[in-house]
């Protein structure tokens, strides 16, 4: 049984300051004109839905990267988390990120893509952690993440956490 | 407990709050929280009662119905039968003909869409809906538009989450070949005029279907009054088991509707030339059917008959109304669906804190309410929202509970504004 102290503190686990702070004031808000790669993530539970938009040059570079929609806190944060650290990535790194974020997240390597992340370290993205202790929330925190790799595996449909 | 009981009034709170205890889920912890269960629109708890009704026909009395000479198969079908007896009763249809087994509300207007209006409808035609319907009374619709060329109409609500009776009237024309709407919104809580609205169909010569998935579990429903041609229903909205659910038909028109699906128990006679379907309401029921399903929904409806649909009228009404109150004095709540007659469920949101975020909020306190579009797409998109948190009450919950949720909305609040 929790207390509620440990209750509270879950909660703000969850709802750490850096996570408010870009879901109040997301990062890279809005569409990209000249994206090369575009995806779309939707969460059909809560109804959370982010476009992504990627500008990936000749040598697999991401050189720009947006992101418009509506969502929860942990997918906003998440999404707008997910701009801040690719820009300026190759796509492997980028979808090593992808890959770690969710085996640290879900506690499951993702199927479709094999760069694993073992050797990544998460940095910013740590404040994410706290939705491990929300499982029904893992899905809002990777949502961003999983558009991100069907973007650049160019899937048409768009990406669920499913 | 004693207690000096001084009006009818008060009798009635005293008992239906009493019967929170014959709920076993209610009793639990959740997050290290009393369980605060505000979630019944979506599906309610089952009392004891239910419960033990299903062990003890799976126990000892299960064989398949309608087959077999040997005991069990008779203590079985009288079972299966004398359920629909009592939900005959409950809701007051003529005869046990008309009432017919189903998986559910879903099933149940799927089943009118495709045997009662399929066969008839064509280019030109329109069947009419309304802006606050549940996705399981839209898409049934859609489909048979899709089928026949006919044409999807919705009558049009106001900001309060009524339905502008005017403008429904009006769109009421000779090429309406079907009526659906809701007795009672999920989303919002609105209590439709369909006694008003039906009037005027009839008038008109057009038939109407209710979707009274939340309307049986709160008040008092009498088919023959309301004079509907179809009514449909789920059992585990009114505290009985998923996979359950009742279409209620007028005999004339199930008479003349062919049968939904084709497979044994719906059939008198079977030739390869042809086959001969079983009476009324057994041309509906093809296959094996919930036997336990339907088991434990009469046990729901004799625990419902025993605290009387009236009392849990008045007893919910003003609890409802202590909900919303209570969610009024809350900074920053805005209540979405404030129609003049409400029934069960407040939606609200509160700053601009997501829904979804507030539901995890408050179920780590232990209060359990259902966050986001609620199956009802088009509402939201009215409100122009993604979707709500929405509190539902049940004939179980207390001014406890209610106030549970307003504490747990303080504690959002204060971790959103760090
Ligand atoms: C108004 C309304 N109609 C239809 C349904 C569908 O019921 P079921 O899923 O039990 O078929 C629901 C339940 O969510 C409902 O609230």
């Amino acid at each position: 049984m929790t207390s509620l102290a440990q209750t509270s503190d879950e909660l703000q686990d969850l709802y750490r300051e850096l996570i408010l702070d870009h879901a109040r004031s997301p990062r890279h808000f809005g569409k990209l004109p000249d994206a090369t790669h575009t995806a779309e993530g939707i969460n059909p539970l809560c109804g959370d839905k982010l476009k992504m938009y990627f500008r990936i040059d000749g040598d697999d570079r991401i050189s720009d990267a947006r992101f418009e929609g509506s969502g929860c806190a942990i997918s906003v944060a998440s999404a707008s988390l997910l701009t801040d650290m690719v820009i300026g990535l190759h796509t492997d790194e980028a979808l090593k990120y992808f890959s770690a974020l969710v085996t640290r997240l879900a506690g499951v390597q993702p199927t479709d893509n094999d760069n694993a992340g073992d050797d990544i370290n998460l940095g910013k993205l740590r404040a994410l952690e706290g939705v491990r202790e929300f499982p029904s929330r893992v899905k809002c925190a990777t949502l961003a993440w999983h558009a991100l790799n069907s973007a650049i595996q160019r899937k048409s449909q768009p990406a669920t956490t499913e | 407990m004693s207690h000096i009981r001084l009006t009818d009034a008060e009798d009635n709170i005293v008992d239906i709050a009493n019967c929170r205890a014959d709920f076993p889920a209610l009793t639990q912890n959740v997050n290290g929280h009393p369980l605060v269960y505000l979630d019944s629109a979506a599906s309610s708890q089952q009392p004891a009662i239910v419960i033990d009704t299903i062990a003890e026909y799976q126990r000892h009395d299960h064989a398949n119905v309608h087959r077999g000479v040997h005991t069990l198969s008779h203590r079985a079908t009288e079972a299966y039968e004398g359920a629909r007896d009592r939900i005959r009763a409950f809701v007051n249809a003529a005869s046990r003909r008309e009432v017919v087994y189903t998986s559910g509300t879903t099933e149940s207007i799927n089943l009118v869409a495709q045997s009662f209006c399929r066969p008839t409808l064509k280019r030109g035609d329109k069947i009419l809906i309304t802006h606050l319907e549940h996705h399981s009374n839209i898409v049934p619709w859609q489909l048979v538009c899709e089928q026949t060329g006919a044409e999807l109409l919705v009558a049009a609500i106001d900001q309060r989450g009524q339905v502008e009776l005017d403008t429904l009237i009006a769109q009421l024309d000779e090429n309406v070949k079907m009526l659906a709407m809701a007795h009672v919104s999920n989303a919002l809580g609105t209590v439709l005029p369909v006694p008003d609205i039906i009037r005027e169909a009839r008038s008109r010569g057009i038939p109407v279907l209710l979707d009274g998935a939340q309307a049986v579990p709160h008040m008092p429903v009498d088919v023959q009054s309301l004079d509907c041609d179809f009514y449909a229903f789920s059992g585990h909205k009114m505290f009985g088991p998923t996979g359950m659910g009742i279409l209620y038909g007028k005999e004339a028109h199930l008479e003349k509707m062919p049968p939904y699906q084709g497979g044994g128990d719906m059939i008198l006679e079977v030739r390869f030339d042809g086959t001969t379907y079983n009476d009324l309401p057994y041309k509906f029921e093809a296959g094996t059917p919930n036997i336990s399903g339907a088991v434990g929904l009469g046990a729901a409806v004799d625990y419902l008959q025993s605290l009387g649909m009236d009392r849990i009228a008045e007893y919910e009404s003003e609890l409802l109304a202590y909900l919303t109150g209570q969610l009024q004095t809350v900074d920053g709540i805005r209540l979405i669906g404030t129609a003049k007659q409400k029934a069960s469920v407040q939606s609200f949101l509160l700053d601009d804190i997501h829904p979804h975020d507030l539901g995890t909020i408050l179920d780590r306190q232990g209060v359990a309410v259902r966050t986001g579009h609620h199956c009802a797409m088009p509402v939201m998109d009215f409100y122009g929202i993604a979707g709500t948190a929405r509190a539902s009450l049940a004939l179980y919950n207390n001014r406890q509970d209610v106030d549970a949720l307003v504490d747990s909305l303080g504690r959002a609040k204060e971790i959103f504004s760090r």
